[in-house]
């Protein structure tokens, strides 16, 4: 394992200065997304910037109704937070879906925002790969890419699936991330904060340089809504989704009158399905309806050798969460 | 090597000052039992290997080191490690608990698992620096004496091991997830919640049947 420094910080601004230094920095939370990437090579540090100590670590809700996530808050705490459970089930049984008992009570939800793909090719530190090495080319296309490749938002430089549960749930709420950077703080929309793939699938995200996540803040919650996620994966625990939706309703009688629909697993960052929640929107509750909504959350999916079976699973993860959450 | 050698003082000293117990045999490998009986095949190295006294650092960190203290199993230690010390490396390699073991030492297996301020995590992910001022708990720390603990108990009575690498950190996990109160208590919690601990025995039905079991006796129900 590659040696580099290592400073702990006490305030936010002393993390982005000390992140600002000569020299190619990474903020260390929770590490198990970055100190595996550092024992396999694939990120290369010179300095860790320790944020553990910083005052990151409260759920609160805000006088608007919104609640604001700090960066540090685990997704152990997160998931088992009573106002989350209650006010956003989707959020809570999103990340109690992803990795397992100890990585979720050491993961961070700024770590979580942040984690890299999952493809073999970015993580084996020695294939043609663009995320890893801009200009190389995507070991991806034509060669493995059945369970951690996209069929949705991908391009001729990278078709990785973005990994996160927590994430999907996310797009689906509507959220802002909070940076802090050289500059000072900005807010980001979520939707706007991972970016597709395009001919530039080394830049993942809207983050400036030395910017620190601080905190995430949930919109408020839709007025008696329900929500529930649904993961469809190769075993039952412990393992990336093969396609995921999140899904929050809200019904009069048989009527949906507000929809939220995001997918996992398929996408090449967390994926709304904007055009899926039109349709779903004014109609009554009907599995016909329920099966042309799946079908319009994977409009102009495009496959590759080993994935076309994330079509007609994206459509299913979509229908039966839209059936079982108006059952 | 030869039986000569077998016999010498260095031999005696290992066999007379390491108890033949399982514990021993696994941590000091066969040294400390089979130079008594099996002599022929064994090298000088291992068999001359002691354990080195476990030192805190007195003298000030050197270049490329920094300071950390841990307390484990209720243990001050106060260290001097690079950054790129992983915490279950310096838990095994320095500290000598080796009863935490490394497996796929990515965050995949936890073969690793022990707790931090009484929450499981993957050591292997961990750098020692990031863990200053904790307390960690290992395997080592749970028997009381020469009791054990009810989980460790309960894996033996229902043989909820094969090979027995992983089950350390079952055990930790279990541990864990019995204090848990946000956990179900229902089989498939339980299941879902040691999903991170991987047995390439398949001894997933014994482990479960361990832990409720150990549940029990926690709750006084047994």
């Amino acid at each position: 394992m590659r040696t580099f420094d290592y400073s702990r910080t006490q305030s936010t601004a002393q993390a982005v200065n000390t992140h600002a230094a000569p020299g190619q920095s990474f903020y260390l939370a929770g590490g198990t997304t970055l100190l595996d990437l550092v024992k396999l090579d694939v990120m290369q540090p010179e300095r860790l910037v320790d944020i553990n100590h910083l005052s990151l670590k409260q759920i609160e809700r805000l006088a608007d109704g919104r609640v604001r996530i700090g960066a540090l808050v685990t997704n152990t705490a997160l998931a088992s937070d009573p106002l989350i459970q209650e006010q956003y089930a989707v959020l809570s049984q999103a990340i109690l879906a992803g990795a397992s008992t100890q990585l979720r009570n050491k993961a961070t939800t700024a770590g979580n925002v942040m984690q890299r793909v999952r493809c073999n090719y970015f993580r084996d530190g020695v294939s043609p790969c663009n995320k890893r090495q801009p200009g190389s080319g995507c070991s991806a296309i034509g060669g493995h890419n059945r369970s951690v490749h996209a069929v949705l938002g991908t391009s001729d430089q990278c078709i990785a699936t973005h990994p996160s549960d927590m994430c999907v749930a996310m797009v689906a709420i509507g959220a802002q991330v909070t940076v802090q950077g050289p500059n000072g703080v900005r807010e980001i929309p979520f939707a706007d904060f991972h970016l597709l793939p395009g001919t530039t699938p080394w830049l993942e995200h809207a983050l400036l340089p030395h910017e620190l996540i601080t905190h995430v803040t949930l919109d408020a919650p839709i007025k008696d809504s329900r929500s529930a996620y649904l993961k469809l994966r190769d075993r039952n625990s412990y393992q990336f989704a093969l396609a995921s939706s999140a899904v929050i309703l809200v019904m009069d009688g048989q009527l949906i009158t507000d929809a939220r629909i995001a997918l996992g697993g398929v996408g090449t960052k967390p994926w709304r399905a904007l055009e899926a929640e039109r349709v779903l929107i004014g109609q009554k509750a009907d599995l016909g309806l329920f099966t042309l909504v799946g079908a319009q959350a994977m409009h102009g999916a495009k496959t590759y050798e080993h994935n076309a079976f994330k079509i007609p699973l994206g459509q299913q993860v979509v229908t039966r969460n839209l059936r079982d959450l108006t059952a | 090597m030869t039986d000569t050698k077998s016999s010498d003082k260095s031999d005696r000293e290992v066999v007379t000052g390491v108890a033949p117990s399982r514990r021993n045999f696994l941590k000091f490998g066969v040294s400390g039992i089979a130079a008594a009986t099996v002599s022929t095949w064994i090298p000088e190295s291992v068999i001359a290997s002691q354990p080195a006294p476990i030192v805190d650092d007195e003298q000030a960190p050197k270049v490329g080191e920094q300071r950390v203290q841990l307390t484990v199993n209720g243990q001050l230690h106060k260290l001097n490690v690079p950054a790129n010390a992983i915490l279950l490396d310096v838990l095994r390699d320095r500290l000598q608990l080796t009863g935490t073991k490394k497996g796929c030492d990515h965050g995949q297996c936890g073969a690793c698992t022990v707790m931090v301020n009484g929450v499981a995590i993957n050591s292997c992910l961990s750098i020692a620096l990031q863990h200053d001022s904790d307390k960690i708990t290992t395997i080592e720390g749970l028997a009381q004496g020469d009791v054990l603990h009810p989980v460790q108990e309960a894996f033996w009575e229902h043989d909820a091991y094969q090979c027995g690498y992983c089950t350390s950190g079952q055990i930790m996990s279990a541990v864990a997830i019995l204090k848990d109160p946000t956990i179900g208590t229902d089989d498939a919690s339980v299941k879902e919640a040691m999903s991170g601990n991987i047995c390439r025995c398949g001894a997933y039905k014994n482990i479960l049947a361990a832990i409720q079991s150990a549940r029990g006796k926690m709750e006084g129900k047994v």
